[in-house]
């Protein structure tokens, strides 16, 4: 369970996140839609400790992340992140890629590494690439080897920062198809987005953020069909 | 016009001297090269300090070493820290002097490979459960590493080059050396600079083609 | 307090070892920026045949030591009883080491104006020659003037090495004040600051331009 209370970030005097509260339950799929700058993207490196909060606190499973004294490090081990730059490592094959944390974080040996690398790349499609670098990959193969990475370590929850934008339209499905099955197999995950069609289909709960805030959440039905506040209507408007 | 026969046989003749010389020669460039590294290194990390006094030591190195002849910085090596009570002779000088330059250049070499390095990789390494310093090893070091090396063999061809500039301290056992040494009792100056000249371009070609052949290696995305 | 047997005289003669290094950094840099731009040209333009025996020629230059250059060059010409001055040979193999150097950037320089850009000013019915004239040149020119301007500190530094044949420039100049009042230290340092000052304002012009022409 992610349990997030009364967040507050500040990038100097801007404020990102402002007085931030929800909570994840295991197995849930939450979405988080909003404009740029609305501070969606923060939440999710706050949620696993790679940008401090200045309010508030964020409990993984009881464990406090900004706690002093948190080994962040294993924090991070259960929490996988895939980032809208899919950040592949260049110098590596798609295999090392996700094999090099398996052997150097969680000490695996080299070929119990490589069977579970090669289960999880067969599972997002990319079975084939596996000597491949990542140069030679498209966008959504890249992006699809990203979620290899971190599903490799099997976490416990999966972020999704805006995974698709920096793809091109007729490469956005097959990433998207990766995440649905991943939410069919029961995964938590929290997905920030811009295809509201995805949220809605495969969220069980969406946030719509504003400005820092939360403004409301609830069930993709209410959020898209009867939403409460008038910030989430005028968004939705201009994105359909 | 060309009243003037060449003698190529006595000049090839000294070519085991003379290739005695380009290992001298080798030697100097890889050793300053090595120490060059180093303290580069060390002078792209000052850079980045949060210590004003560290920063200045490094962008003075960086600045002379950059803006001022590198027989410049050999003679202040053999001349002027003399007035120091610092006496070099003229290997070391000429040593310390390419050692200076190449860790200059090495210097803005080396920052410029950090910042090809983009800093979501270390997000993303770290995301994974990777420590600090482990990130740095595994992900930032190789890219870095490729950043670096072209521009570092660049560096190597430079020292091997500036390494004739030996001569005029009165260095005599490097290649140029060497060749000077041969020219002055014979006075046969082109036939002799001329076996040096090849001499140097194989060395150059060497360097060049073997670094070409390591990245190809090792650079294999 | 220190004190120096620096005079006045001796920097004087200092500053006229410094207007000959400004010299002849400006005659290499004069003749090989000239030659540097058609040899760029051949290579960026010219069918293989042609570019590499260039090319090769050319990495010559880079690939042997300048004192080397000058030593050869300056035996050859009195081999040959050409009876050229060490100044006029220094300026010749500097502008010719220069052209080498300045052949690479004004091919890279050409290689980056793209193709497209090109086939619109061909497709407009200009000319090869009005294509180089009016388009890939200063196109080129911006991304050429950076490392021009690298290129002329470079040499001007390089420019120390003709001390080897007799020729008195700045960093010579000052060797011969040491032997006379032994303070190397001092001395040398004088002559690294006006080869800084020298180089500085050069360094900032290019900043200036590179900046002004951004927005071009």
């Amino acid at each position: 369970m992610i349990e997030i209370e009364h967040v507050h970030k500040s990038f100097g005097s801007l404020k990102v996140l402002d007085d931030v509260s929800l909570t994840v339950n295991t197995g849930e799929v939450l979405s988080i839609i909003g404009g740029s700058g609305s501070g969606k993207s923060t939440l999710l490196m706050c949620i696993n400790g790679l940008e401090p909060i200045q309010g508030g606190r964020i409990l993984i499973d009881g464990t406090e992340v900004h706690a002093k004294g948190t080994d962040l490090n294993a924090l991070r081990r259960n929490i996988g992140i895939v980032f809208q730059q899919w950040n592949a490592f260049p110098h590596l094959t798609v295999l090392e890629n996700v094999t090099l944390a398996l052997r150097k974080v969680l000490k695996k040996s080299r070929s119990e590494a490589e069977d579970i690398a090669v289960k999880q790349l067969k599972h997002v499609g990319l079975g084939d690439k596996l000597t491949t670098y990542p140069g030679k990959l498209s966008g959504g193969q890249q992006q699809r080897m990203a979620i290899a990475r971190a599903l490799a370590m099997s976490p416990r929850y999966m972020l999704f920062d805006e995974v698709t934008s920096a793809l091109d339209p007729q490469l956005v499905g097959e990433v998207l198809d990766t995440m649905r099955l991943l939410a069919e197999e029961g995964m938590t995950m929290i997905v920030v987005t811009h295809e509201m069609q995805f949220a809605r289909e495969v969220s069980d709960r969406v946030a719509f953020f504003n400005q820092g805030k939360m403004e409301e959440i609830g069930p993709p039905e209410q959020i898209f069909d009867a939403p409460h506040s008038d910030n989430t209507k005028k968004f939705l408007a201009n994105v359909r | 016009m060309f009243n003037y026969t060449f003698h190529w046989r006595p000049a090839l003749n000294a070519l085991p001297q003379m290739l005695e010389g380009a290992v001298v020669t080798l030697q100097i460039a890889v050793l300053s090269m090595i120490i060059g590294i180093a303290i580069g290194v060390v002078l792209a990390v000052m850079q980045g300090s949060r210590f004003r006094v560290f920063r200045g030591i490094a962008s003075a190195w960086v600045e002379v070493a950059r803006n001022t002849p590198a027989l410049f910085q050999i003679y202040m090596a053999y001349f002027g820290l003399g007035q120091l009570g610092i006496h070099l002779d003229s290997f070391v000088a000429l040593l310390a002097g390419i050692t200076f330059n190449n860790a200059g250049y090495l210097a803005e070499t080396f920052r410029g490979g950090l910042r090809a390095v983009p800093r979501t990789q270390v997000r993303a390494a770290r995301s994974l459960g990777f420590g600090a310093f482990d990130a740095f090893r595994l992900i930032v070091m190789p890219q870095m590493f490729r950043a670096v090396f072209h521009p570092m063999t660049n560096q190597m061809v430079w020292a091997i080059l500036m390494t004739s500039l030996g001569v005029i301290v009165g260095l005599n056992t490097d290649l140029t050396g060497v060749t000077q040494e041969l020219n002055v009792r014979t006075f046969r100056t082109f036939e002799y600079f001329a076996i040096a000249a090849v001499l140097y371009y194989i060395i150059a070609k060497i360097v060049t083609l073997g670094a070409r052949g390591i990245a190809w290696r090792l650079f294999k995305y | 307090m220190f004190e120096t047997a620096l005079s006045f005289n001796d920097i004087i003669f200092l500053l006229k070892g410094a207007g000959v290094t400004l010299l002849v950094t400006f005659w290499a840099m004069a003749g090989g920026t000239l030659m540097g731009v058609v040899f760029g040209t051949i290579r960026a333009t010219a069918p293989r045949w042609v570019g590499w025996p260039l090319a090769f020629v050319l990495d010559i230059f880079r690939s042997v030591p300048l004192l080397i250059q000058l030593i050869l060059a300056n035996a050859f010409q009195a081999i040959a009883g050409l009876q050229m001055s060490a100044f006029v040979v220094s300026c010749v193999v500097l502008a010719l080491y220069t052209s080498s150097y300045c052949s690479e950037i004004v091919r890279g320089g050409i290689d980056a104006v793209p193709v497209t850009t090109r086939r619109a000013a061909r497709s407009l019915g200009m000319t090869w020659g009005q294509d180089m004239r009016e388009i890939v040149f200063p196109l080129a020119l911006r991304v050429m003037l950076p490392s021009w301007i690298g290129l002329t500190l470079g040499v001007m530094k390089d420019t120390a090495l003709i001390t080897w044949l007799g020729i008195i420039e700045l960093l010579r100049s000052s060797q011969i004040i040491v032997t006379r009042i032994q303070e190397p230290l001092f001395v040398l340092s004088i002559a690294g600051l006006i080869y800084f000052l020298m180089s500085f304002p050069i360094s900032r012009l290019g900043r200036h331009l590179e900046k002004k022409w951004q927005d071009l």
